[in-house]
């Protein structure tokens, strides 16, 4: 069965993610990724995440295909206009990529290349709604397409945002313009987020719940300060200082998170942050 | 209101390298209230070339450097002068130095860097509010423009990367999607915001931008 259908069926999914390198050794990422292979639903592929100029999605999610992984194509807004991204979501669908998941991306000017032009052309509504018509044998422009692609197009919403509204009305508009599924900041705090669900499940719509491993102490005050929509509690950032072994501290409070969480999201996103081979253990604990 | 700023005075030295007389032209208008091109940034501007071994033939505030009617006046009254001077300074915007190059044929330097079409908030406080997108949508968000306030200029909402309130650029920019937001929830719109705002017809504002105005394209 395919994301697709599995998203259609009410199947509970589990996704991961791999970062691709500054440069063309991919075979640390792709090792990573066969590890979960019989693990794991879909693993997405970033988009030269935080405006850190890598190697490209669109290629190494393709690599993945050819490992016999269906991997979910991260697409920004960032660096293209919408000729490109129009053009760079048939290219996908021409390699046998369908997964894309819409982000508007972060402003180059918090990467390495801080005097890149920002594009940002299309807004994350405008391109779903741009590959929707894609799917429907159309371009923006209204020009009839020769073989029609389909996808499955993802977005995502964050739970944590403050204040809410704003982020719920796009999350509304993401939803109307045709995402088929959302994927989410990490999640901490299962009541805050049971709140959040409360808030959308009117619109019936898969969403899945995104787990940020904590990798020390240190790296969760700092997305409590600087990432947003993140609150991880002082609890648990005493829990891991006090935890001699953090792998095993990271594993089994995201082990713990998915538990909470099960009942909740149709399904859940590790983001491991380099330390996918603890997946299978957190997937194992989380009796998934 | 076009904001200007000065350049680093070593950069202004080392454009003026290998001239020895200078001729330094100051505006009436923007560049006087940002203070990059009044009467006392030009005298300054004068001691300080002379200071540094220049001869400056003229220091004047011209009303308006962006006038190519009025600098052609100029330019055959001062005619000696500006043909005596290496290049002119321009103490203006980009604007008023090129209307200069094209107005009186000589050299031109510009003093200073333009910025943005700022809103004055009082003396000295200077705000980009409208990013001259060609295609003004204010009127469905609240008067505040998505184009200028939101450096990724978002049509549907925040990108989601505001933290306390400020963009995700820098804790110095208030998030302008939640300008918009407080703004349109303040004033009963807020529907305004969820309705799916298509993207921008970036073709009307292909550059250069030449107008003529009606009334004058009827005249005779
Ligand atoms: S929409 Fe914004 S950038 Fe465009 S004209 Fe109006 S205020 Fe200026
Ligand atoms: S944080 Fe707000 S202002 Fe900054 S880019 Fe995102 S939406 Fe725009």
């Amino acid at each position: 069965m395919t994301l697709k259908e599995k998203i259609k069926n009410k199947k509970f999914i589990i996704t991961a993610e791999i970062g691709p390198p500054k440069g063309i050794d991919i075979k640390p990422n792709l090792d990573e990724a066969i590890l979960l292979k019989d693990k794991v639903d879909a693993i997405n592929v970033t988009d030269s995440q935080s405006a850190v100029m890598r190697l490209g999605s669109l290629a190494v999610s393709r690599l993945l295909k050819e490992e016999g992984i269906e991997p979910i194509y991260q697409l920004t807004c960032r660096d293209r206009n919408r000729i490109a991204l129009q053009s760079d979501a048939l290219s996908a669908a021409a390699l046998g990529i369908e997964n894309i998941l819409v982000l508007t991306g972060d402003h180059p000017s918090r990467g390495d290349h801080p005097g890149a032009k920002p594009v940002f052309d299309l807004d994350s509504v405008q391109l779903i709604s741009a590959i929707k018509g894609l799917e429907s044998g159309r371009d923006m422009a209204g020009k009839e397409l020769k073989g029609i692609p389909k996808f499955c197009v993802g977005a995502v919403v964050n739970p944590g945002a403050d204040p809410i509204e704003p982020e719920l009305i796009k999350f509304e508009k993401k939803i109307k313009a045709g995402a088929e599924f959302f994927q989410t900041q990490g999640v901490y705090d299962a009541g805050a987020f049971a709140k959040f669900i409360g808030q959308v499940k009117h619109y019936n719509t898969c969403i899945i719940a995104g787990i940020i491993l904590i990798k020390s102490p240190d790296m969760a005050r700092f997305m409590n300060k600087n990432v947003a929509g993140i609150f991880i509690p002082d609890s648990l950032i005493k829990e891991v200082e006090a935890a001699p072994d953090k792998q095993q501290k990271a594993v089994e409070i995201a082990a713990r998170t998915i538990k909470e969480l099960k009942g909740l999201a149709q399904g859940v996103h590790i983001m491991s942050l380099g330390w996918n081979k603890l997946v299978p253990q957190i997937l194992d604990k989380a009796g998934l | 209101m076009i904001i200007t700023k000065q350049k680093p005075i070593d950069d202004i030295l080392k454009c003026l390298e290998k001239v020895s007389s200078v001729y330094i032209v100051g505006c009436t208008q923007c560049a006087t209230v940002c203070k990059t091109g009044g009467e006392e940034e030009v005298k300054k501007m004068k001691e300080f070339l002379e200071s540094k071994g220049k001869k400056v033939i003229a220091a004047e505030v011209w009303d308006t450097p962006c006038n190519l009617l009025e600098v052609k006046k100029r330019a055959r009254d001062r005619k000696a002068d500006l043909e005596g001077s290496g290049s002119l300074l321009l103490m203006s915007c980009g604007d008023g130095a090129h209307t200069v190059v094209i107005g009186t044929g000589m050299p031109v330097v510009p003093a200073n860097d333009t910025l943005f079409l700022g809103q004055s908030e009082r003396a000295g406080r200077f705000n980009e509010v409208c990013a001259l997108c060609g295609d003004c949508t204010l009127f469905i968000t609240g008067g505040y423009c998505p184009n200028a306030l939101c450096p990724k200029g978002l049509q549907n909402g925040p990108c989601g990367g505001a933290k306390d309130g400020k963009c995700e650029v820098s804790p110095d920019i208030d998030c302008g999607w939640l300008l918009i937001y407080n703004r349109l929830k303040d004033t009963g719109k807020l529907d305004n915001m969820k309705n799916l705002l298509p993207p921008k017809d970036h073709s009307r504002a292909i550059r250069p931008r030449k107008i003529i105005v009606d009334a004058v394209k009827n005249r005779k």
